[in-house]
């Protein structure tokens, strides 16, 4: 009696208010390339061929939907402990150190498969050590995460900064970049996994860590649901005083889980840094932290929700550059009102069409109930 | 006809699949009390809120003094003569009294004129009902009793000829409930017609005319009150015979088992809620805590079970020392032998969005026998939750649905199987039937009963004092965060009446 909406079939709740929602979100979308005097046809079909038209264009949109996977996935494990992590981009922005050192100190000698593992543990220390201070601070100074957060990926752009310009740039070099790793520094790319859907990945970025991200999302699935940790994490997160009630200590579980949170966060520093440009940039996080944010939200904390979901960001990133590419007067802002439009229709306004759609099943129910009626009497 | 005040005829609401009203008729005579009783969702509540126009009905009518009306908003239920008590006060705190009696009905911009007039009326409705109150006192500084009464001299202001009271004495002490009865009666006198919501039997068969009864979103019978009887009543409320008295034989004391001394907690605010408390419970035996809610007992319950910091006192579980000021920590308790069924089910002792079996290891989740090394073991998680809703009668019995799924009394059952089965040395319960339905409150009362036969020490705090009666063995009975007294469960409702009401309860019934 006292539940606002009734349980709707699985299919309308996973399926149909998503797709209802995107929809939504691209007519508004289209709506706005009609008032730039742009045909929003061509706009979606520059859109969709730009993701999917070529085998190398999946390359690049599963590239960013790696990168994505990471932070959403990132933001998701806070999300379940309750705790709101902004600071998936200074996370994972931080976690480039650990990639890079691991490239620098041994590309040169080593394999990659030799230097792949250690550039994991690299991300995953600095990522976690970057997430550990704020969630140290709020479970022993009760300072609130998401400032905190926030405020470290300011610390983090200019540590970084000053990393790039003064410790890890090779002596006489302008760029604020490291060296190019050698071929012990290079990620082998996933050619062979498009090319058994007769694919060519051509110039591509779309590297093995995909797999690590596929992995990753399954080790979470694991954690959050079947683990003791998860259990305590998830008991937290829906309600802090049956936490307490059961004895589970809210700053352990705080700290903890932020380091889980920041060290995949850190991973997403892998796929740049390793699998594109072989070398560490200024600014090579380039917003994916708080796209995680957007993607955790329309995965519902969900692995099997998040990968689809950084898939259809890694589609809004390709094609989107693509629509910019062919369309002049639709330039880079318009993509990034685009991807707004869908975490707004996707994201934020999630429940705005389910009382409707509820209601509309409700009437369908009664209607069923009320044809049987008159058949019984 | 002229004589009904209020007709419905075939109020039929669902939300979703609830079907939480159906085909509901009921007619309510001019100038009587008609009491509506049923248990936690039999649809009492949303049948009232259809009547007063928080709800559309799906279908039927509402007929007002004969004529029919269209109650769209709380708004036309006033204009056509219908005010509402809320259970839950919807008055602003940091108000006088005057200013939530107008409050909406200011009459015009400018508030000087209106508060005028509203202070002479207020005068004359005070008089009329004797309804005494401050109309310059602040509400947050007012006794719920007289929050309740300007609750009621808000509807009386906007001409409510017809008064709906939902749950109007789940907050009162004995001595408020019986003023407010006087009320009501005066209001009756003066030609009001009243109709009362309550899962008290013993409310309606006191002051009542007439009482309907609600199961299961049906109207299944209306009787006149001086033709029926408890008996009768509680069997149309739960569809079958209901034993209401709880049988129990004496209690055998043995060791002390919790020993707590001079225990005093502060809230956040420096705020003392627990005052110096000693209390003993024995194996065996069940020590009730009778009071008011608000007055300590909550605050005393968790500072024993570690949830909350004593601000100093000491606390004895099984002859060994509890640090209640310092480190607590509820797990290690547990595994000393202490169980606690928290007053707030919803809130503290489940997690509504997990399945019914994740919530059946709530607090007992370290035990290996529910793990793999790190790993949950969700078939043995699952089987136990299995075998504790067959032992518990937990229905639908279904292990993997969302406990907020479940009804009240299906919940507590959860929370009470979890707490019960690891048989704990001391028990601790608060508020065990709180919105729990009247089937469930037999078989939970019979549990704790022989919790105490099986020499467990149980310690229960309830603001229903009939629960606190029927139950204990002793009764202390506590009084702005103060045990004011012990009484044996065979004193009179009077004499613990006023030990709840602490001083100025006295005073009131010296006048």
């Amino acid at each position: 009696m006292s539940t606002p909406y009734a349980k709707l079939p699985g299919w309308v709740e996973y399926g149909l208010i998503p797709l209802i929602n995107l929809a939504v979100a691209f007519l508004v979308a289209g709506l706005v390339v009609l008032l730039v005097g742009e045909n929003p046809f061509e706009a979606a079909y520059h859109l969709i061929n730009g993701a999917f038209g070529r085998g190398e264009y999946i390359g690049f949109t599963l590239y960013y939907a790696t990168t994505f996977i990471f932070t959403g996935l990132a933001v998701a494990v806070a999300f379940h402990a309750g705790l709101f992590n902004i600071g998936g981009e200074g996370q994972a922005y931080v976690g480039g150190i650990g990639v890079a050192l691991a490239c620098l100190w041994l590309d040169q000698t080593l394999p990659w498969y030799v230097v792949f593992p250690l550039a994991i543990l690299g991300s995953v220390f600095f990522g976690a050590l970057w997430a550990f201070l704020p969630g140290w601070l709020q479970a022993k100074r009760g300072s609130h995460i998401v400032i905190t957060t926030i405020m470290f990926n300011f610390i983090a752009s200019s540590l970084m900064v000053y990393l790039l310009t003064r410790v890890l740039k090779p002596l006489g070099s302008m760029a604020p970049q490291t060296r190019n790793f050698a071929e012990g520094g290079q990620l082998p790319k996933l050619d062979w996994l498009l090319s058994i859907f007769g694919l060519d990945v051509g110039t591509a970025p779309f590297n093995i860590s995909f797999l690590l991200a596929l992995a990753a999302a399954f080790g979470v699935w694991v954690l959050i649901w079947r683990t003791k940790l998860g259990y305590e994490m998830r008991t937290m997160g829906h309600s802090p005083s049956a936490a307490r009630y059961a004895g589970i200590r809210e700053s352990r579980i705080t700290v903890i889980t932020m380091m889980i949170s920041g060290g995949l966060a850190g991973m997403m520093a892998l796929n740049p840094i390793m699998g594109e440009q072989f070398r560490m940039q200024l600014d090579f996080v380039q917003g994916a932290g708080f796209v995680g944010i957007a993607v955790a939200l329309m995965g519902r904390s969900h692995p099997g929700g998040i990968i689809p979901a950084a898939i259809l960001f890694g589609v809004l990133y390709q094609g989107g550059a693509e629509i910019a590419f062919e369309m002049p007067s639709i330039s880079r802002d318009m993509i990034v009102i685009i991807q707004g439009l869908v975490i707004l229709f996707a994201g934020a306004l999630e429940n705005m069409f389910r009382p409707a759609i509820t209601r509309a099943f409700a009437m369908r129910g009664q209607r069923a109930a009320a044809v049987v009626q008159t058949k019984g009497a | 006809m002229d004589n009904i005040a209020i007709e419905l005829r075939g109020i039929d609401k669902s939300f979703g699949p609830v079907h939480a009203n159906n085909d509901i008729n009921l007619k309510v005579r001019k100038g009587t009390i008609h009491g509506i009783i049923g248990e936690n969702g039999a649809g009492k509540s949303t049948l009232m809120s259809i009547l007063y126009g928080f709800y559309q009905a799906d279908r039927g009518e509402i007929f007002v003094d004969g004529k029919e009306v269209a109650i769209r908003d709380p708004n036309t239920a006033i204009s056509v003569g219908i005010g509402m008590v809320h259970q839950h006060f919807m008055l602003v705190e940091n108000f006088t009294v005057l200013e939530n009696v107008m409050l909406g009905a200011e009459d015009s911009q400018i508030l000087n004129k209106g508060i005028a007039k509203a202070r002479q009326e207020l005068k004359g409705l005070e008089k009329e009902y004797a309804l005494e109150v401050n109309p310059d006192a602040l509400i947050e500084e007012l006794p719920v009793g007289l929050q309740q009464r300007v609750e009621i001299l808000k509807a009386l202001y906007r001409r409510a000829d017809i008064l709906i009271l939902d749950e109007p004495t789940g907050v009162l002490t004995p001595a408020e409930a019986d003023h407010l009865f006087r009320i009501l009666g005066q209001l009756k006198a003066q030609g009001k017609t009243i109709i009362l919501i309550t899962h008290k039997l013993r409310e309606i068969m006191a002051i009542t005319d007439e009482v309907s009864v609600m199961r299961r979103g049906e109207m299944v019978a209306t009787r006149t009150t001086r033709e029926t009887s408890v008996e009768e009543l509680a069997e149309l409320m739960v569809g079958r015979r209901v034993l209401l008295r709880v049988e129990k034989g004496e209690a055998s004391p043995g060791d002390v088992k919790l020993a707590v001394e001079g225990l005093t907690v502060k809230d956040s605010r420096g705020v003392t809620m627990v005052d110096d408390v000693s209390l003993e419970v024995r194996a065996g035996e069940i020590v009730g805590i009778a009071g008011v809610a608000g007055n300590g007992q909550s605050e005393l319950l968790e500072a024993i079970a570690g949830i909350r910091k004593a601000t100093s006192g000491t606390v004895l579980l099984n002859g060994q020392s509890v640090d209640v000021t310092g480190h607590r920590d509820p797990a290690e308790l547990r595994a000393r032998g202490l169980a606690h069924v928290p007053e707030d089910r919803h809130h503290v002792g489940l997690v509504l969005k997990f399945e019914e079996s994740e919530n059946a290891i709530l607090g007992y989740h370290n035990d290996p026998r529910y793990l793999n090394g790190v790993f949950l073991d969700i078939d043995a998680i699952r089987k136990d939750a299995e075998e504790k809703i067959a032992k518990y009668d937990i229905r639908p019995p279904n292990a993997r649905l969302k406990t907020a799924n479940f009804s009240g009394g299906n919940q507590q059952k959860i929370v009470l199987a979890r707490e019960m089965e690891r048989g704990p040395d001391v028990l601790i319960i608060g508020q065990p039937t709180r919105g729990v339905d009247v089937g469930a409150i037999e078989f939970i009362h019979k549990r704790i009963i022989e919790m105490r036969d099986q020499g467990k020490a149980v310690l229960l705090v309830s603001v229903e004092l009939d629960e606190i009666r029927s139950l204990s063995d002793r009764i202390l009975v506590m009084f702005a965060g103060r045990v004011v007294g012990e009484r044996s469960p065979e004193a009179t409702e009077g004499e613990l009446g006023l030990l709840m009401a602490g001083v100025e309860g006295r005073k009131e019934a010296a006048e």
